[in-house]
């Protein structure tokens, strides 16, 4: 098994006195896809927030690249090599889509992404790139939210709901083109409520239940009857 | 005739005024901090070019090369070391702070000046003028609206232009986003609040050629600032000038008809700009 590049040991998340996650143990191997399902309310949004620093834990409950970042702030955990695309795409109103862009690759890391590689993969922000980014289409914000990541050049990308809000045709463009992001052997966290989806993109699926793992397992072993009693904790 | 000078004159006293009120919107604008300490930096800002001057035996003008960086590193160093920790979802810590740093520093100019008022000499400048058909016009006020111009200019560019600009537009917009492409909010924070006492020092020391100055006097120039941002439009900068502008020529007419309406005059335009556009004549972002 390769290394991990993302592991999580014993992962408890607050938002103030409210306990959100519980122990979680995760791990995510070096050029793995790893899916993350669960329902509303199970901790799969405050777990990428965990991850990516805008909660702070325990510093050794988050292990990145080896380094205990678990009590780091966000801005150092980016500039170590993790991106995310947060739910919602949030991307920068002020900006345009080409300073949206552009402030992704403030990181400054070495890597294959650059302005050209994004416009390569999604044409259609080359043509719109002086707009406003709000004048944008959902499908055409989440583009600009995925090339904003990818300039970061991360190690590790996570998508937080990366089909949520956006018509089935455009999610289909989406994952069509996500074979050619993580391909490059960049590790990718992806949170997705169509589990199918999921399930088809990764190589492996950890389902979350009120704030603990309920199940984990390869994607192409785990049952409908495995994920339905996990997703909804029903036997 | 008497009334178009009092609209030129006050045009030009109008681009002090967009000085004053520059800093004020920009940090505003970044942080959503309303700083009530900002007059009082200014006349920070004219105490330390004052001492520049005394001390080097430069003129005012060339103080601004030791007094901009100062005030800018003052400005770093306050806003990592004090006011990002107001910062949060309440907007009372940042007033209460503010108020007590106002107080601080004209507490701490009355020890370090004494009450006297003082004046810094800049020699011929003060009385040069240019006469332009029957108007004459003071090379001072001149040269004061050509820095309120340089100066929005400036900021405007840095703002739209250069990295740092993006960075205070995108933490503007969202914070934790922002973090989350690297940028640490605490520096960036700490750069405009930097950009916004450089500013401030070029209106102390333009403050300070053109008035004399005791270390009461922040607070007025605090609702100067305040009125021309809030007539322009919280978050545009040229908005600014123009309600600089607005409010100067407001005073300067005002006190052309009676000479004891000049302040009342000024404050009435604000208000029935506040009581017709609520949001400023051209705002970029809402309160």
């Amino acid at each position: 098994m390769p290394e991990p590049i993302l592991t999580l040991r014993g992962l408890d998340a607050f938002y103030g006195d409210f306990q959100a996650l519980y122990g979680v143990d995760l791990t995510v191997s070096e050029g793995e896809v790893l899916a993350i399902i669960g329902a509303n309310g199970a901790g799969k949004t405050t777990l990428l927030r965990s991850i990516s620093g805008l909660i702070g834990n325990m510093a050794e409950q988050v292990q990145f690249r080896g380094a205990s970042i678990g009590a780091e702030r966000p801005d150092v955990i980016a500039q170590m090599g993790l991106a995310m695309v947060p739910e919602g795409r949030q991307l920068f109103p002020s900006l345009s889509v080409a300073e949206n862009l552009m402030i992704g690759g403030r990181v400054n890391r070495e890597g294959p992404w650059n302005l050209r590689k994004v416009y390569d993969l999604f044409p259609i922000l080359e043509e719109r790139k002086a707009q406003a980014s709000t004048s944008l289409s959902g499908g055409q914000q989440q583009m600009v939210a995925i090339g904003r990541a990818l300039m970061a050049n991360p190690d590790l990308i996570m998508f937080d709901e990366i089909s949520l809000g956006l018509a089935p045709v455009i999610i289909r463009d989406i994952y069509k083109a996500l074979p050619g992001i993580v391909g490059g052997g960049m590790s990718a966290v992806i949170v997705e409520q169509d589990i199918t989806k999921a399930l088809e993109v990764s190589s492996r699926v950890y389902c979350l239940q009120e704030g603990r793992v309920s199940l984990e397992g390869k994607s192409d072993a785990v049952s409908r009857e495995d994920i339905a009693r996990a997703y909804f904790g029903v036997e | 005739m008497d009334l178009v000078n009092a609209v030129v004159q006050g045009t030009l006293l109008g681009g002090l005024y967009a000085l004053f009120a520059a800093g004020l919107s920009l940090i505003f604008g970044v942080m959503r901090l309303v700083n009530i300490a900002h007059g009082d930096l200014i006349v920070l800002a004219a105490y330390l070019g004052l001492t520049t001057t005394a001390a080097l035996g430069v003129h005012p003008l060339v103080a601004l090369i030791v007094v901009v960086p100062a005030m800018a590193g003052i400005g770093y160093v306050l806003q990592r070391a004090v006011l990002n920790h107001t910062l949060g979802d309440d907007i009372l810590p940042p007033l209460l702070v503010t108020f007590g740093l106002s107080v601080i520093i004209q507490n701490a100019l009355l020890e370090g000046y004494s009450a006297d008022p003082q004046k810094m000499d800049a020699g011929a400048l003060e009385t040069a003028s240019v006469a332009l058909g029957p108007l004459s016009l003071g090379v001072l006020p001149l040269l004061t609206f050509a820095f309120a111009i340089a100066v929005i200019a400036g900021l405007q560019w840095v703002f739209y232009r250069t990295p740092l600009g993006r960075a205070f537009r995108a933490t503007s917009d969202n914070q934790d986003i922002a973090q989350l492409m690297g940028l640490n909010k605490r520096h960036v924070f700490g750069m405009a609040m930097a950009l916004a006492l450089a500013v401030t020092a070029v209106a102390g020391i333009l403050l300070g050629i053109r008035t004399s100055f005791d270390p009461s006097v922040g607070g007025g120039r605090l609702i100067f600032g305040f009125e021309a941002v809030i007539i322009g439009g919280l978050g545009n900068l040229w908005g600014t000038l123009v309600g600089g502008v607005i409010l100067g020529v407001a005073q300067t007419v005002g006190a052309t008809i009676n000479p004891g309406w000049q302040l009342l005059a000024g404050h009435i335009a604000f208000l029935v700009i506040l009581a017709v556009r609520p949001n400023g004549l051209f705002p970029r972002i809402s309160g």
